[in-house]
């Protein structure tokens, strides 16, 4: 293998029976970065059935060209037809990388690929760039449960290969007047590569069944002051796609459900981002959230316990700052909106 | 039936210790456990043999401290266990680790293999596709139910927004999730029967019959460049701001660390 041979930056682009994956525009994203720092061409990857809007994405958002597979075969995922697809076009095309999201799909078929190309693949990245020394890719992942960050290289196989995390990295703006080279591919694949049969596919409306389970958390407590006032919460909470919980007091007062209740007599919660209004923050309390990732705690009072272990303290009142926040979250999903 | 159950002996800890050199972690003084989804796995397997009966064999990579997971393996009711141990393993990335797992399970029989999906002190969900690859066999990853059926096996697989219910022949390798099952405690009954009937194997490199240059450092494709420790929690920040620059502070903050 000459090093030599491989040009190019790929993105797999993630699609789910008909519908274009949100990882697959913010891969084009960073990998319009990556591929301008090497100054080579950024290729979509688009393995599907019935394609043709989804192409019209991708060149919108940034890719210098589109391969296309499009096949009755491949219009829903299955390891098999995809790793096969994908195996005999980086063989027969030589990409230097190979980004594909650290998806439940993007898990399944990102290792499968790299064995099958006996080349390495660093999972989940959270930070892509170029050695300037060498051009080699720079991978950098937590592990651990985040406690470490490594940097990682593939300096002696081609493709360099790396699964992305969903929501890391930004798409490009959308710009419909692009445009680009669009290969669609000929394919040899037959119902006997495929070694699995699809039944059913079922869509869950994910339920979620305790508050120790959830990756944010929007807590209220004495200072929230009333049952209404968790409304403005909740908001923020559903915005941000977690819960809503709450300190004892808010629990004795009835304003929020028992099961809901943080600390030590309640549940021991260690959320992503746990958001603290009007919590003062008794050691009973702090028992059950300090372990949280990420700690706002929102409070009238900068030297409430709360402030002290929360990473941003903001002395002000919950009903003004959260409203804010809300109005500038949805703000930002509709920017995002493909 | 004949079913391999993939282990590793993980750090119970979130202590992190790195070799400075060589940019590794420190895996002794560590207490240790079963890694988490293997368990589920081992708990998956344990009950195909419990309904259809089976031969259970545990195949770990490891070092030799990793004979206590092993152990407890053999206790909870797997039949036979081989832990597969050289220096010529060390500083495996998951290719290699897979390459050597494979090779070993080429020395088995096997109708299904099972994997956890992933390992607490990587959390890569590799090793499991790539075993199925290099022994050319059928994947399907998180796995929350298996079924046995005239022609195979029926298994749900999950997805971010549902599952898929998908039909397979055997032999098929099958990644667990927690959602599969609730792990079995160890059995007293087993607990004595492994000191008395079971033995741990130990297989060394050449035992596997493994080509050396796909194995441990010099058989991985990735290497650590730099890996660096998380900055402690200090001391937070306060905020002294009028409330919609508050927000906009806040907001660039959970942006800046990737939480929205």
């Amino acid at each position: 293998m000459s090093i030599a041979d491989y040009k190019g930056v790929w993105v797999f682009a993630e699609q789910r029976d008909g519908e274009l994956q949100k990882i697959a525009l913010e891969l084009l994203g960073e990998g319009r970065r990556i591929a301008d720092k090497l100054g080579v061409e950024l290729t979509a990857l688009l393995l599907g059935d019935k394609t043709d809007n989804m192409v019209k994405e991708l060149v919108a958002f940034g890719a210098d060209k589109v391969i296309v597979a499009d096949h009755p075969l491949l219009g829903h995922f299955t390891t098999d037809g995809y790793a096969k697809v994908i195996c005999e076009l980086a063989n027969e095309r030589k990409p230097e990388v190979i980004f594909i999201g650290a998806s439940y799909l993007g898990r399944d078929l990102g290792p499968r690929v790299s064995a099958r190309l006996s080349t390495g693949l660093v999972a989940d990245c959270t930070s892509l760039d170029v050695d300037e020394e060498n051009n080699n890719l720079l991978m950098t992942r937590p592990a651990f449960g985040g406690n470490l960050m490594a940097t990682i290289v593939c300096g002696d196989h081609r493709p360099q290969m790396a699964t992305v995390r969903p929501g890391v990295f930004e798409k490009l703006t959308r710009d419909a007047n692009r445009s680009c080279p669009i290969e669609k591919v000929t394919l040899n694949l037959t119902d006997d590569d495929i070694r699995t049969n699809t039944l059913e596919v079922v869509k869950v409306a994910q339920v979620l069944a305790d508050i120790a389970d959830a990756n944010i958390i929007v807590s209220g407590g004495r200072g929230v002051g009333a049952k209404e006032n968790f409304a403005i919460l909740e908001t923020l909470a559903t915005s941000l796609g977690g819960v809503v919980g709450g300190s004892r007091a808010a629990v004795e007062n009835g304003w929020v459900d028992k099961s809901l209740q943080v600390g030590q007599t309640g549940k021991t919660v260690r959320p992503n981002v746990y958001i603290a209004c009007g919590i003062s923050g008794a050691i009973q309390h702090l028992a059950g959230m300090q372990e949280s990732d990420f700690i706002i705690a929102i409070n009238k009072d900068p030297s409430a316990p709360i402030m002290k272990v929360a990473n941003l303290a903001i002395a002000g009142d919950y009903s003004k700052v959260i409203p804010e926040m809300i109005a500038q979250i949805e703000a930002i999903k509709e920017n995002n909106l493909i | 039936m004949n079913i391999v159950v993939c282990l590793k002996q993980v750090p119970d800890t979130n202590e992190v210790k790195i070799d400075q050199k060589t940019g590794t972690l420190i895996r002794e003084g560590v207490p240790s456990i079963i890694n988490p989804d293997d368990k589920n796995a081992l708990e998956e397997a344990l009950r195909l043999k419990d309904s259809n009966g089976a031969h259970v064999t545990i195949v770990s990579m490891g070092p030799p401290q990793a004979q206590i997971a092993l152990r407890e393996a053999l206790a909870m009711g797997a039949d036979e266990a081989i832990l597969v141990s050289d220096r010529a393993f060390a500083g495996s990335d998951t290719l290699a680790t897979s390459n050597t797992l494979a090779a070993t399970i080429r020395q088995l029989d096997y109708d299904v293999i099972f994997a956890g999906r992933q390992a607490i002190d990587g959390d890569t969900a590799q090793v499991g596709p790539e075993i199925a690859e290099l022994l050319g066999l059928p994947q399907i990853t998180y796995v929350e139910k298996v079924e046995v059926i005239n022609s195979g096996l029926k298994v749900r697989k999950a997805w971010e927004d549902g599952y898929e219910d998908i039909e397979v022949k055997t032999p098929v390798l099958l990644t667990a999730i927690k959602e599969l099952n609730e792990p079995r405690y160890m059995n007293i009954k087993n607990i004595f029967g492994m000191y008395q009937e079971k033995e741990i194997k130990t297989w060394n490199a050449d035992d596997i019959e493994a080509d050396k240059t796909v194995l441990g450092l010099n058989g991985s494709p990735t290497k650590v460049k730099k890996s660096m420790t998380k900055e402690p929690k200090g001391q937070g920040e306060l905020i002294q701001l009028p409330p919609k620059e508050a927000a906009q502070f806040v907001i660039s903050k959970l942006k800046e660390n990737h939480f929205i």
